[in-house]
């Protein structure tokens, strides 16, 4: 690997809240495209992208898993629109041990956002047809870097969970029943 | 394993406070699909035909369509079913909104309601744990309120909530059950539930729904989204606006109300107002629209926002769709303004925004006409907008001759007498119609209103344009990319039909082609009740994404049913018949299927026999409505065949129409 600059495409997600119609067909997509197999089954719960509503407040706000955070933050504050308090954490992005949000349902693993690996468009862009979402693409300087594997980001997030040690442990006694 | 469907229900019993998961029969699903049709079994087995609408022994069925939460665009219905207490016949109103994936997610296609809870109580689903919990504190709270406070208490943001505002509970027989943008109308079914004492159901679920065949699912699902998306760069041309574009009509969005202010009736759909809409009148309820509305909304997985929130100044935020824009203020004589103040209170009251304007106007009318007295409305005030909040606020009360108003027009005329019949003019089956009335009799729309077993004519008609194109050219341009008819010949009809002349209303369609026709267009409509599709994309709709065509393959792919244009239509056929029968051993009878006497000027006694002979024929129904023994044994109800002989409905020979049930005389005598 060498250390030049190189030039990559990043693709980024715009969010134009204003236009978002509360639909959630970006989250029934995503969840349907995660699935294994693929399309085989559908569940807003382990969306990557998850819509805040409040439809009497008007309040929609899409709001994209991004990466995970190992403890919960101190000092949190609060927002409050229209006149209702929200917690401030109601608009992050990360699973974090403090909720359920952006976390499969059955194993608690955390979920993030990955463009939708392998599809020409990220497939919540392509479903939300009112434009709430579109897709940005620019050519950035980037070191040349290597995104951990969806694999090693989940196992990662186990070890955070359970230890090290354990996890090794587990995985030798799956093996074994292999 | 289950596709599409969770293949439970949820049995609650709220007399004894009893609540059960029970697994469904997936040979039912087969024969019946889900949604309404599953509804209709469960009816048909579980309520005879004595049990009384207020009965612990009525059911109340909220069920999610057998395609809700699969990523099929606008597949979003519940289905709630149950005896209306207005007709005395099966009601299956509908909601879109978010209610019915949410119930699937939770793990379960319907709830089942029995028996009736002695305190007023709500339900709470979140996926295994189903708890009823005590609402008194939410007694007489509006329907909008109340889902805010119980997502508040439960600390669920995420719960979606079915609720009843004060209507319901003090059983105004056209009371709604509302659910945000959303609301279950017609029929009186939010009557029953507040008869129940259940103030709402909130649900919030977190597990998977599977299909079949996921690939070709998805690409079912893609296709369709995208004709969603080439329909709305292309509406179509020389209809009226809410035909021209797809949607549960987009009454929101648009602000050209010419069509509807100066077609429909205004007052207790008496008057017609031709050249009430001009300049003036566009650009001041323009401007009202424009300042009330904060958004356009949609429903769960649909683009279309036909919903919109509504923020009048000093009143509480709330969610409006379709024509209840205009019921209000067309009753009223009113302006716009005044529609969106008084729909605010009459949408936290939970009530039908096509009953009840006209309830209202009804009583004004017999107040002018000496009817009514000082003495039967006192306070009644002085300017007519106020009259109309005073009205509304004694019909939900009940007070003084609100008790008799919350029964509707056409039991309210029976009670009040003196001639007050003549007045209660716009019913079938004894609900209120949208105010139309119109000059030349069109043979399709009679057989739609006669038959029409939902009640509203929105929810038959659709797929088949409403009057014919004056220029052959159009016709033809239409027609050609029309690949949603089940068979060309009905381009052929559509060809032919001319707006005046030889082929033209009502001797051409032909009776037999008005039978094809309204066959087709009741069809797509069944259709989507049990699959929970939205009509708005699909039924309702001149050339829509969903149609007789793909409908096999979503069920195919989405729920694993083998399935073909034929044994679709059997099925929906099947399931159409099992509702007739429901209604038939109630007391349902030739002589209930009629349109309003004035709903059109010319009328041809002679010809509306034969039509509704021919129409009867072709269903296999006889000269009574009545299914035959060969059309019940044919659709495998051979169950209702029996009951039908055993009950001497029908008579070993079939057609003799046989002895009718009690039932119809009470209703008749009043
Ligand atoms: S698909 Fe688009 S409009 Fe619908 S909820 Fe998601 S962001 Fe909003
Ligand atoms: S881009 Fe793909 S992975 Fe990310 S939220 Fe959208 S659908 Fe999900
Ligand atoms: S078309 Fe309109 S009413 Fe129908 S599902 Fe979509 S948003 Fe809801």
């Amino acid at each position: 690997m060498t250390d030049a600059k190189q030039t990559k495409t990043v693709k980024t997600i715009k969010i134009n809240a204003d236009l978002c119609n509360g639909c959630r067909a970006c989250e029934v997509v995503c969840s349907a495209f995660h699935a294994e197999p693929k399309y085989s089954s559908n569940n807003p719960a382990r969306s990557r992208v998850r819509v805040i509503r409040d439809p009497l407040r008007d309040l929609y706000v899409p709001v994209y898993a991004g990466e995970p955070a190992g403890a919960e933050c101190a000092g949190r504050d609060k927002y409050i629109i229209d006149g209702k308090e929200y917690d401030e954490c109601a608009f992050c992005r990360a699973a974090c041990p403090s909720r359920d949000l952006f976390k499969e349902p059955d194993s608690g693993l955390p979920l993030r956002c990955d463009m939708c690996e392998g599809e020409d468009e990220p497939l919540c862009v392509k479903w939300c047809i009112t434009d709430a979402l579109t897709l940005e693409e620019r050519e950035e300087e980037a070191e040349e870097q290597e995104e951990p594997e969806e694999l090693e980001f989940g196992l990662e997030s186990l070890a955070n969970k359970f230890g090290w040690e354990k996890m090794q442990d587990a995985l030798a006694r799956m093996a074994q029943r292999e | 394993m289950r596709y599409a469907e969770t293949g439970y229900n949820l049995e609650v019993d709220l007399s004894r406070g009893n609540i059960e998961r029970v697994a469904s029969d997936p040979r039912e699903t087969e024969l019946y699909l889900g949604g309404l049709g599953t509804n209709a079994k469960i009816l048909w087995d579980r309520v005879p035909p004595e049990v009384e609408p207020f009965s612990p022994d009525n059911l109340l069925i909220f069920a999610a369509g057998l395609l809700c939460g699969t990523p099929a665009t606008g597949c979003n219905r519940t289905i709630v079913s149950t005896i209306s207490p207005q007709t005395e016949l099966m009601a299956f109103s509908m909601m879109g909104g978010f209610w019915a994936p949410e119930l699937k997610y939770a793990g379960y296609d319907k709830v089942i309601l029995s028996g009736k809870s002695p305190e007023l109580v709500y339900l709470w689903i979140y996926n295994d744990t189903v708890e009823i919990r005590d609402a008194s504190h939410l007694q007489g709270k509006g329907a909008v309120e109340t889902a805010e406070l119980i997502q508040k208490e439960l600390n669920e943001p995420k719960a979606q909530v079915s609720a009843i505002g004060l209507a319901g509970e003090n059983r105004v027989l056209y009371a709604s059950i509302e659910q945000g943008r959303s609301s279950a109308s017609r029929g009186g079914i939010g009557a029953v539930m507040g008869d129940k004492r259940v103030k709402a159901v909130a649900v919030r679920g977190t597990r998977d729904i599977n299909v079949a065949k996921p690939l070709e699912y998805m690409e079912q699902c893609t296709e369709v989204l995208e004709f969603i998306k080439w329909r709305e760069d292309n509406p179509i041309p020389g209809v009226i606006p809410i035909l021209a574009v797809l949607g549960s009509p987009q009454e929101m969005a648009i602000h050209d109300e010419q069509w509807h202010t100066e077609n429909f009736m205004w007052g207790n759909a008496r008057e017609r107002r031709k050249g009430f809409w001009n300049e003036d009148i566009e650009s001041r309820w323009t401007e009202t629209m424009e300042n009330v509305r904060t958004r356009l909304i949609s429903c769960y997985n649909c683009p279309l926002k036909c919903g919109a929130t509504i923020n009048v100044p000093g009143l509480n935020t709330y969610m409006m769709k379709c024509f209840s824009k205009l019921t209000y203020t067309m009753a009223a004589y009113a302006d716009l303004d005044f529609g969106f103040r008084i729909a605010q209170r009459a949408t936290e009251y939970g009530l039908d925004a096509y009953s009840t304007p006209q309830v209202m106007a009804f009583a004004l009318e017999l107040y002018e006409n000496g009817i009514l007295t000082d003495d039967d409305l006192p306070g009644l005030p002085e300017d007519n907008e106020d009259r109309f909040f005073w009205l509304l606020d004694r019909i939900v009360l009940r007070e003084g001759i609100g008790d008799v108003l919350a029964k509707g027009t056409y039991w309210a005329a029976k009670e009040i007498g003196k001639g007050a019949d003549e007045y209660a003019h716009n019913t079938i089956k004894k609900i209120e119609q949208l105010p139309l009335k119109l000059s030349m009799l069109n043979p399709i729309y009679f057989l739609m209103y006669c038959t029409g077993e939902k009640i509203n004519i929105t929810q038959i008609e659709g797929q088949f344009p409403q009057a014919p194109f004056p220029k052959p050219e159009h016709r033809e341009k239409f027609v050609k990319d029309w690949f949603q008819v089940p068979d060309d010949r009905f381009k052929q009809y559509f060809l032919d039909w001319e707006p005046r002349g030889e082929y033209s209303n009502p001797y051409y369609p032909t009776p037999e082609m008005c039978c094809d026709i309204v066959d087709w267009q009741e069809k797509m409509h069944y259709i989507d009740d049990a699959l929970g599709m939205c009509a708005g994309l699909s039924s309702f709709h001149l050339k829509p994404p969903y149609h007789i065509h793909n409908f096999p393959k979503f069920i195919e792919y989405g729920a694993g049913i083998p399935m073909d244009e034929a044994t679709l239509s059997k099925a929906a056929k099947r399931y159409r018949t099992l509702v007739r029968a429901v209604n038939i051993r109630r007391g349902m009878r030739r002589k209930d299927e009629r349109p309003p006497e004035d709903h059109w000027k010319k009328r041809f006694p002679e010809l509306e026999k034969e039509l509704l002979d021919t129409y009867y024929q072709y269903k296999g129904w006889n000269d009574q409505g009545i299914p035959t023994c060969d059309t019940l044994r044919d659709l495998s109800l051979d169950y209702v065949a029996e009951d039908f002989l055993q009950r001497g409905v029908l008579t070993d020979t079939e057609e003799a129409p046989g002895r009718e049930t009690g039932q119809e005389t009470d209703a008749d005598e009043g």
